[in-house]
């Protein structure tokens, strides 16, 4: 019973992970109609850059929380200026602005390697958040039931953002028809600086707030990558609740797989895109056929 | 015409004599692997440069062959039975992409691709039972065609050799034939081609098929040649190292992909002597290939020794280079 129920709450707890990681790639996609190859670069760079700034690379140790959003700033620096100064030279040309993410993804790949090296680093759970909550006979581990808090924060806090703002309008409008979006004023190409960095800055959190359940190792980006693409093709591209949903579905199949199909796991977790792809091309939500 | 007849001649005898001229197994084993390369981009530009269509799984479609004629030998088949075995694995996969990924095109056939290529990767790293998982199988011997053993880097080089000039001849006769001219035809224009009667998608499913058998073939190769698997051979490196193979020649040339592999493999081979950066290389020469030369190494140079050849010969006319890779329509 209660393998059961911790089973669930980790697949959850994954699934607010991934939600974090794939709402920005679901966005970018959505607005830039690009899948960004580095999402999963950025989700590592994030992790190891809090990690760092934990062990007091600034000079300071900072507390877990603020290296994280530190960490989030960085990469979403990094993002907006990957879009800038090399997305922006391939304006209108997609495939080669693909081909641009995946070398990049590369080079962060083997800069990360060269930088932190080929040791996995585990990350401590935060102060405070070490225990557990019991419930009757069940027992939860606090840092993932925050984790799931952290995750649902930010789902609403996005939502809002995207429904009740200027920006979010404008953003939106960019996603459903960015050529008519143009017309009516908004400057799209701006929207797409922004919106990266939203998308980067995202992953780079999510990296950081999974690292004392993933821990921080080369590869990692590799990892993540493919379940982003997973969760988005699942939910829908440009959809919020498509990626929400899809990045629980991903959550439990990959938790359960592992658990009960440990060797074909991996090949489980595709078994739903695949149906989706066949029966359902545009994605749970998605509004336009992938 | 004549000319093109005496330079492939000389191409091919250059390359039949090049064994006896560097002798040094090192770069006997060098020039294999770029032919092996080379078969495995030449499939893959069939499908990126002819087709349009830009596949991040293709590493798969080898392995998977790879795979079989691993497993088919450590299971005590023959070579004969392991070889026809893999090469069949790598066809039946091939297909199954293909049935899932052609119903795509554009950004979101990359994207498709690129998952299942990540599925294949993930059941030769996970299904520890067949592949043995990250050790990987070892091969112990390489077949022995005609009673010529192929142990010594000359003959497997020679083997290799047979293998790529039948490659590159079905690529050119695939390329002149009517068939290549309607894969070129669903690549530019694929509601015109639907309109003209032509079935577009089963064109890119043969299509398709043509390339996963060019790419089982250098899997096969490859297994033979480091006498080792392991996932590795698998990952979305390699995939992006296939496709950086046909971009940087110069994809829907018939040379180009060639001209890729051996970039490629003499640049990994010297650049790991000196620094152990090979990723970084990689992406870095991906970028600034598709940021300053998108056309590629030998569609570049051809337009230049055309541009030079006109400018020299006033009233010949010459053909447009080729046309750079097909942007896929939104």
């Amino acid at each position: 019973m209660s393998f059961w129920l911790l089973l669930t709450v980790n697949s959850i707890t994954f699934g607010g992970l991934l939600f974090l990681l794939s709402a920005g790639f679901s966005l970018i996609f959505g607005l830039m109609r690009i899948p960004n190859l580095t999402h999963g670069s950025m989700f590592m760079v994030g992790a190891y850059l809090g990690t760092s700034f934990l062990s007091g690379a600034l000079g300071f140790t900072l507390n877990f929380w603020a290296a994280a959003i530190l960490g989030a700033l960085e990469v979403a620096v990094l993002g907006a200026l990957m879009e800038r100064l090399l997305l922006r030279r391939l304006a209108g040309q997609q495939l080669a602005q693909v081909l641009v993410t995946l070398g990049v993804s590369f080079m962060v790949a083997d800069l990360c390697l060269m930088g932190w090296g080929g040791d996995p680093i585990s990350v401590a759970t935060p102060e405070g958040l070490g225990g557990f909550v019991r419930a009757g006979s069940a027992v939860f581990p606090l840092y993932r039931m925050a984790v799931i808090g952290i995750a649902v924060v930010f789902a609403i806090a996005l939502w809002l953002m995207l429904e009740r703002t200027r920006l979010g309008a404008m953003i939106r409008a960019g996603v459903d028809d960015p050529q008519m979006a143009r017309v009516v004023g908004i400057r799209v190409s701006q929207l797409f600086t922004i919106v990266f960095g939203l998308g980067a800055g995202l992953a780079g959190f999510a990296g950081m707030i999974g690292g004392p359940i993933l821990s921080v190792y080369p590869g990692l980006d590799q990892d993540m990558l493919p379940l982003a693409l997973v969760v988005v093709i699942l939910g829908g591209t440009g959809s919020l609740l498509g990626s929400f949903v899809g990045s629980i579905i991903v959550g439990f199949i990959y938790n359960f797989g592992q658990a009960l199909l440990p060797e074909l796991a991996y090949f489980v977790l595709f078994l739903p895109m695949v149906l989706v792809l066949v029966l359902r091309p545009q994605g749970l939500f998605g509004g336009q056929v992938l | 015409m004549n000319l093109k007849l005496v330079a492939v001649a000389i191409a091919v005898v250059a390359l039949v004599v090049l064994p006896y001229v560097i002798t040094e197994p090192y770069y006997v084993n060098i020039a294999s692997q770029i032919l092996l390369y080379a078969v495995f981009a030449l499939g893959l530009n069939i499908l990126v440069g002819y087709g349009g269509l830009v596949s991040l799984g293709h590493a798969g479609l080898s392995g998977v062959a790879a795979y079989g004629v691993a497993y088919l030998l450590a299971a005590g088949y023959g070579h004969t039975v392991a070889i026809a075995g893999g090469l069949a694995a790598g066809l039946i996969v091939t297909a199954g992409f293909a049935a899932l990924s052609l119903r795509a095109s554009g950004i979101s056939f990359i994207m498709i691709t690129l998952a299942l290529g990540e599925i294949v990767w993930g059941l030769a790293y996970r299904w520890i039972s067949i592949t043995n998982g990250d050790n990987g199988i070892t091969v112990n011997s390489r077949p022995a065609p005609f009673g010529q053993p192929l142990t010594s880097a000359v003959s497997f080089y020679n083997a290799t050799l047979i293998v790529f000039l039948l490659a590159i001849a079905g690529c050119a006769v695939f390329v002149n034939s009517p068939f290549g001219a309607a894969l070129a035809g669903t690549r530019d224009q694929p509601r015109r081609m639907n309109a003209l009667g032509f079935h577009v998608w089963m064109i890119r499913f043969w299509a398709f098929m043509l390339s996963g058998l060019l790419s089982a073939v250098s899997g096969v190769l490859f297994v033979y040649y480091n006498q080792f698997i392991s996932p590795q051979a698998l990952a979305l490196t390699a995939s992006a190292e296939g496709l950086l193979m046909v971009i940087s020649g110069g994809a829907a040339t018939l040379l180009g992909p060639v001209v890729g592999a051996a970039l490629v493999v003499i640049v990994k081979n010297v650049v790991s002597a000196y620094i152990s950066r090979w990723n970084f290389m990689l992406g870095a020469i991906f970028v600034a290939i598709v940021v300053f030369m998108p056309e590629g190494l030998v569609p570049g140079t051809v337009r230049l020794v055309r541009a030079a050849w006109r400018s020299a010969h006033r009233n010949r006319s010459g053909r447009p280079a080729a046309a750079p890779i097909a942007e896929p329509k939104p």
